[in-house]
C-alpha cells in the first residue's frame, strides 16, 4: 500500500526515516530498512542531514523500491537550486518514487563542510509549488514538459504563412506523481509563524505533515489545536531518546525541541545495558498517550530502528 | 558603506614580498570611516613597510576610490612617486583596487584591505548587514526587515524551524529575521503580508557582474 492509501484510511499511520551514511559502506542501512518492512507504511531516507555529506537520497530511495519498501524522499533546498532539485524530482519520478518531503534544512555552519556555499534558491514553500507544477505538466519557469502537451498545428491566421500551434493538455499519463509532503516544529516559540507557514505549504501543495519531534502530549495537543484548520494529515515526530546527555543536549542546542525533564530522568535511571529498552518504553508510552490527537507518528530513530519497531508493536496502535 | 577591514599584516607583507619600492593608496571615504584606508592608517602601513626595508615612494588618501574621474586627479599629481614604485598597495575596497588598478594598467596594484558587506553603522567600529543589493527589493512585504539578508538562509516564505527564543540556529547572538517580521507585521495588523506565497527570487537581477546607468534624459522638444 502506498502512502497516499495508508493516509487516505481510517487507521494510525506510521513512517519510519533511514540515514545514509558518509561512505558506500550500506549494510547497517538496509538492516535499519528491513527493520521497518511491515511495520510502517513508509521510510524518510534524509538528504545530507545535518549538512554533511552523505549518499544520495535518492539512490537510497530507488534501492528502497527495489526491496519492496516504501521510501519517503527529502529534499532539501540547501545545497541545489531550481534546476537541480527538478531534474531530481523528475529522475524519482521515473524510478516512481514519489513520496517527496520538502525541507528548507539545516545551515551548512552546522555541518562538515562550513565553506561550502549554501543554495536556498527555493524554499520549502517554492519547492511545494514546483512539486505541484510538475504534476500538471509545467516546470518552474512555466515551460512544458516534453509530452505533457499535445502540439496542435491550426491553420494559419489570415495573411500569415506559418500555421498556428496551440497546445492541449496535460496529458495525464505523461505528467510525473509525487505526492509531496512538508514538515512542522510544533513546539516553535512563538508558534504563529509555523502555523503561517504551514498554511502556505499546504496551499503550495503539502498533503501530508511530519513533524520535529514532540515529546510532550500537553504541547502536541496545544499544536494541534493552533493547527486546527489544517486539512491535511499530521505525523507527531518522535527522536527516540539514547540516553540522558543526548536529551539534554537536544533541549540545549536543537531548536523546537523540549525533552521533559521527568523523561530525561527516566534515561538517565535506566539500567545499565536496558537505554534501548526504556528508550522504546517511553516512545511507546508517548505514542498511546498522542495517538486520538493525530493522524500517526513519524519515528526518528538514528540508527535505533529496532528500539523503534519495538515501541511500535509495544504501543499496540491498531 | 562598504564595511571592510585591513587584511593580516603577514598577509600584505607575502603579497607585497616580489616588490621593493611601494605607493600606499587609501579613500576618505569607507575606508577612512572603516580605519583601513584613511591618514592614519597609510601612515603606520608606511612605518611597517619600512620596518620591512621597504621603500614607500610616496601616499595618498583618493577623495572617493572607486570614482574614476578622482583617481585620474590625483594619479596625475602623484605621478612620479607612482612610476617610482614597483607596486601599490591599496588600503580600500575591492572597487576602489580596480577602479585605481585599472586606469594605471601596467602597474601592479596589490589589495590590503578585505571588503565585507554593504552595511549599517551601529557605532564607529560595529557595523552590521542588513541589505545586500539584491536588486529586487522586498522590504514593502516585510515592513521593513530585509529576509534576504537577514535570514541566515535567506528565506521569503517564513521561517525555518531554526529558531530558539527569537534567535537563529546558525548564530545565538543573532535575531530570527522572521520572527523580527512576524512581530513588527502582527504589531501593526499587517500579518496577511505574511500570509501571501513569495514566488522565489529573480536571480537574473543580480547577475554578476553587474552595470547600471541612469536613463538618458529624454530631449526636450523646442516649440518649432
Amino acid at each position: 500500500m502506498s502512502l497516499k492509501e495508508a493516509l487516505a484510511g481510517d487507521g494510525i499511520v506510521l513512517t519510519g526515516e533511514v540515514g545514509p551514511p558518509k561512505g558506500i559502506d550500506c549494510h547497517e542501512l538496509w538492516e535499519e530498512a528491513e527493520d521497518f518492512r511491515d511495520t510502517v507504511a513508509a521510510v524518510n531516507v534524509t538528504d545530507n542531514q545535518s549538512a554533511v555529506v552523505r549518499i544520495s537520497c535518492l539512490a537510497v530511495c530507488i534501492k528502497l523500491k527495489e526491496m519492496g519498501i516504501e521510501p519517503i524522499l527529502q529534499m532539501v533546498c540547501r545545497d541545489r537550486n531550481r534546476l537541480s532539485l527538478q531534474s531530481e524530482l523528475l529522475g524519482a519520478a521515473i524510478w516512481g518514487v514519489d513520496n517527496v518531503l520538502a525541507l528548507t534544512g539545516d545551515h551548512l555552519a552546522l555541518g562538515d563542510h562550513p565553506r561550502a556555499k549554501s543554495v536556498h534558491d527555493l524554499d520549502s514553500v517554492s519547492l511545494l509549488d514546483t512539486i505541484t507544477k510538475l504534476m500538471v505538466g509545467k516546470d518552474a519557469g512555466g515551460n512544458r514538459l516534453d509530452g505533457a502537451w499535445k502540439r496542435i498545428k491550426l491553420p494559419p491566421p489570415e495573411g500569415k504563412k506559418k500555421p498556428k500551434i496551440k497546445y492541449e493538455g496535460p496529458v495525464v499519463e505523461k505528467c510525473p506523481t509525487f505526492f509531496p509532503g512538508a514538515v512542522v516544529t510544533p513546539c516553535a516559540e512563538p508558534l504563529e509563524p509555523q502555523i503561517i507557514k504551514l498554511e502556505k505549504k499546504v496551499e503550495a501543495g503539502a498533503k501530508f505533515i511530519q513533524t520535529q519531534a514532540v515529546y510532550d502530549p500537553v504541547q502536541l495537543e496545544a499544536f494541534m489545536k493552533a493547527a486546527s484548520h489544517i486539512d491535511v494529515p499530521i505525523l507527531a515526530g518522535l527522536v527516540m531518546l539514547k540516553n540522558a546527555r543526548m536529551a539534554e543536549f537536544m533541549n540545549a542546542n536543537v531548536a523546537g525541541v523540549f525533552v521533559p525533564d521527568d523523561v530525561i530522568q527516566e534515561m538517565a535511571d535506566a539500567p545499565k545495558g536496558d537505554a534501548k529498552k526504556v528508550s522504546a518504553d517511553i516512545a511507546a508510552r508517548l505514542m498511546r498517550e498522542m495517538k486520538g490527537m493525530c493522524k500517526g507518528f513519524h519515528l526518528m530513530p538514528l540508527g535505533w530502528s529496532k528500539p523503534a519497531v519495538d515501541a511500535i508493536k509495544a504501543a499496540d496502535l491498531a | 558603506m562598504i564595511i571592510q577591514k585591513q587584511k593580516e599584516f603577514e598577509t600584505i607583507q607575502k603579497t607585497l614580498e616580489p616588490y621593493e619600492k611601494v605607493f600606499i593608496a587609501g579613500c576618505a571615504d569607507c575606508a577612512t570611516a572603516c580605519k583601513t584606508g584613511g591618514e592614519e592608517e597609510l601612515a603606520a602601513m608606511k612605518k611597517k613597510l619600512q620596518a620591512l626595508g621597504k621603500t614607500v615612494t610616496g601616499m595618498a588618501v583618493f577623495d572617493v576610490a572607486c570614482l574614476r574621474g578622482e583617481v585620474r586627479k590625483i594619479t596625475a599629481e602623484h605621478q612620479v612617486e607612482i612610476d617610482e614604485a614597483d607596486a601599490v598597495l591599496t588600503l580600500c575596497c575591492g572597487s576602489g583596487v580596480q577602479t585605481i588598478g585599472d586606469y594605471l594598467d601596467t602597474k601592479p596594484v596589490v589589495p590590503g584591505v578585505d571588503a565585507l558587506f554593504a552595511g549599517e553603522t551601529i557605532r564607529a567600529g560595529k557595523y552590521k548587514q542588513t541589505c545586500q543589493a539584491c536588486g529586487e527589493c522586498v522590504l514593502e512585504l516585510t515592513d521593513g526587515i530585509c529576509p534576504v539578508t537577514r535570514c541566515a538562509k535567506g528565506l521569503l516564505n517564513g521561517p525555518c524551524g531554526g529558531y530558539k527564543d527569537g534567535k537563529c540556529e546558525v548564530d545565538p547572538d543573532q535575531d530570527c529575521a522572521w520572527v523580527l517580521i512576524y512581530e513588527r507585521l502582527k504589531a501593526r495588523g499587517h500579518l496577511d503580508k505574511m500570509r501571501a506565497i513569495s514566488a522565489p527570487k529573480d536571480h537574473s537581477e543580480h547577475h554578476h557582474p553587474r552595470t547600471y546607468a541612469w536613463p538618458r534624459p529624454e530631449k526636450v522638444k523646442k516649440d518649432a
